[in-house]
């Protein structure tokens, strides 16, 4: 740069010019503020801060009847916190790790001495349908949790995906047991 | 300074002050009176006006229709209902659009398989072609944008299961998903820039087919028969003769159009979005709109979520590649024997990827999609490019003029009477 500076002004053809730098600065800095300045028109379109505004939610499960869920929605989504038989737990327990399209043990999704309750972010992991089964009279598909009308996929009582186009588990919200029969999400 | 004046041929003149300085009738009379068009079109090359016809009405009874919609999440049900009921002709404008935009997309299929029967595609009107894929892109996010407005169940959750295809591309989908959305899942401010971007594709369109027929008016219009025009004889202007014949076809699918307005408004739709949006219920079976039904059918043929959505886009975007995938230099399908068995073959496959796609995923429907969705890949993929190669392609007529003149009214044989002739 030192050395095209000094023959600034006076190039022939082909050499680097003062011109050609100031050109390059220009673009640069044009580009550069361009660049910021439309970061921001993208990311106006990002969750904004009262979508972002955490909100917590606070359940009474003693209600809720062995062998059924409830949807409660935290966040916009569909949280799905269901009490399960111990038939449905042995069924989750027992299941080989290698016979899982994502494998996860059922003690890694539950909380420790809280088998029975598995609560769950509600949405296919598909395209984003709510999946069918939290009530005992819904389909459940063949692995007795939970059936996507969309595409047809189909989760155990673990939530875990068995059988596609869903290509992983139905995901756990964070969230704590208060006391046994309460549970607070977010 | 008088020299620098456009020079006029006008008469009238008001029209002569303005053409001097603007001369836009001077162009009008060049492009749409005098243009000089290829005098063999049968009704297929109806199809391009109809589709500027029906966007105009589009974009007439959009702007209406926004008058008096609420892109709220509470209020846009309501306000549709507000729309139907109260507004004067509300109904009518309302069922203009919603069957409008079926009647874009059906003329608009019928305009693109003309261009794949007849090789409207290949040299020298590749970039016209692509374009037009373009235009179906931006025609295909509008009709989708707009389906989400009315927030009844299948628009709230076709706007998720659409939405969430991006979530399918590893490590970027999911914050792409939520970008769009504006938020955890589809809501509020996702209709509000779903009904702003609905607003504003339209005249993307409409800057898009400004280009196509740009493109068009320089490399001119293909034919039946798919060879060149080599005389004047060849053309007739396109003012009054394709005017007249576009105004037929025009009065055709008016007919059309206002049948389904009128006497069957809702027989291409969903009655589940007749149910205002809950979050929180998926309808047992969610279809999109009928003009969507073959690559939703492509995207669940596949049970890999990543590579359904990748030959779900890939199915469109194999169209921009189209005029280099078929390797024969004969464009009609007249003189292509075997293409033009073929193209039947690979239309009843995207019909049947239609018909699959309006069925839960499930049994035969599975396996047939899977065989239709093969069949769409390898014909562009395989058939195309090696059919090139191996056809052998009827004599071509010497010109234009010559089937029409010599063949005495026939237009299928026309081919077969003339002399044969090199390729050009």
């Amino acid at each position: 740069m030192a050395d095209s500076a000094a023959t600034l002004g006076h190039g022939h053809a082909g050499e680097v010019t003062k011109r050609d730098f100031l050109k390059l600065v220009t673009g640069a800095a044009a580009a550069i503020g361009g660049a910021a300045f439309a970061w921001t028109l993208i990311d106006s379109m990002n969750p904004s801060k009262d979508v972002l505004a955490l909100s917590a939610v606070e359940l009474d499960i003693t209600p809720i009847p062995e062998g059924s869920g409830i949807t409660v929605v935290w966040q916009g989504k569909p949280i799905f916190v269901r009490h399960r038989t111990p038939t449905e737990i042995k069924q989750a327990e027992d299941v080989q790790l290698s016979q899982l399209i994502d494998p996860q043990a059922d003690s890694a999704r539950v909380k420790p001495n809280h088998a029975q309750w598995i609560v769950l972010i509600g949405i296919c992991t598909h395209l984003g349908c709510v999946p069918l089964g939290n009530k005992p009279s819904d389909p459940r598909g063949d692995w007795g949790g939970w059936f996507c009308p969309c595409h047809g996929s189909q989760y155990d009582t673990s939530g875990r995906v068995r059988h596609g186009p869903a290509p992983a588990n139905l995901a756990l919200p964070p969230y704590a047991f208060d006391t046994d029969a309460k549970i607070k999400i977010g | 300074m008088a020299g620098q004046q456009h020079d006029s041929s006008f008469s009238n003149p008001v029209i002569q002050w303005i053409d001097t300085r603007l001369p836009i009738f001077t162009m009008m009379q060049k492009e749409y009176a005098i243009f000089p068009t290829p005098k063999n079109f049968n009704y297929f090359w109806n199809f391009g006006a109809l589709a500027m016809v029906i966007l105009g009405i589009m974009i007439a009874t959009g702007v209406l229709l926004a008058m008096n919609y609420q892109p709220n999440t509470l209020l846009a049900f309501d306000s549709i209902q507000h729309i139907m009921r109260d507004v004067n002709y509300g109904w009518l404008i309302r069922y203009l659009h919603q069957n409008g935009a079926s009647m874009f997309f059906i003329v608009t299929y019928i305009h693109m398989f003309r261009g794949l029967y007849y090789g409207s595609y290949k040299y020298p009107r590749e970039l016209l072609w692509m374009l037009g894929v373009v235009i179906l892109l931006v025609m295909m996010a509008t009709a989708f944008m707009g389906y989400v407005l009315p927030w009844g169940q299948m628009s709230y959750w076709g706007a998720t299961v659409i939405t969430n295809l991006f979530s399918a591309f590893p490590g970027v989908g999911p914050p792409i998903v939520t970008w769009l959305w504006g938020g955890f899942s589809v809501d509020n401010p996702t209709l509000n820039r779903f009904f702003s971007l609905h607003y504003l594709l339209p005249f993307v369109l409409v800057a898009v087919i400004f280009l196509h027929v740009a493109a068009l008016h320089i490399v001119g219009s293909n034919n039946p028969l798919g060879i060149d025009v080599k005389s004047p004889q060849d053309t007739v202007p396109f003012h009054p003769y394709y005017t007249a014949k576009d105004s037929v076809g025009i009065c055709v699918f008016l007919l059309v159009y206002a049948a389904f307005v009128f006497f069957m408004p809702n027989a291409l739709g969903d009655p589940n979005n007749f149910i205002p949006a809950n979050p929180l219920q998926t309808p047992a079976d969610i279809v999109p709109e009928w003009y969507f039904l073959p690559y939703y059918a492509i995207l669940r043929s596949i049970p890999n979520k990543l590579a359904g959505v990748c030959l779900m886009f890939g199915s469109l975007l194999i169209l921009f590649v189209l005029p280099w995938l078929d390797t024969s230099r004969v464009r009609s399908a007249r003189f292509r024997p075997v293409y033009r068995q073929l193209i039947w073959v690979w239309v009843a496959a995207v019909i049947g990827l239609g018909v699959c796609g309006a069925h839960k995923p499930e049994g035969i429907w599975v396996v047939l999609s899977r065989v239709c969705t093969l069949y769409y890949f390898l014909h562009f993929l395989v058939i195309l490019p090696v059919l090139g190669k191996l056809e052998h392609p009827l004599p071509l007529p010497d010109s234009i003029s010559r089937p029409v003149i010599g063949g005495g009214g026939g237009p299928l044989p026309g081919g077969a009477t003339a002399k044969p002739m090199e390729k050009a």
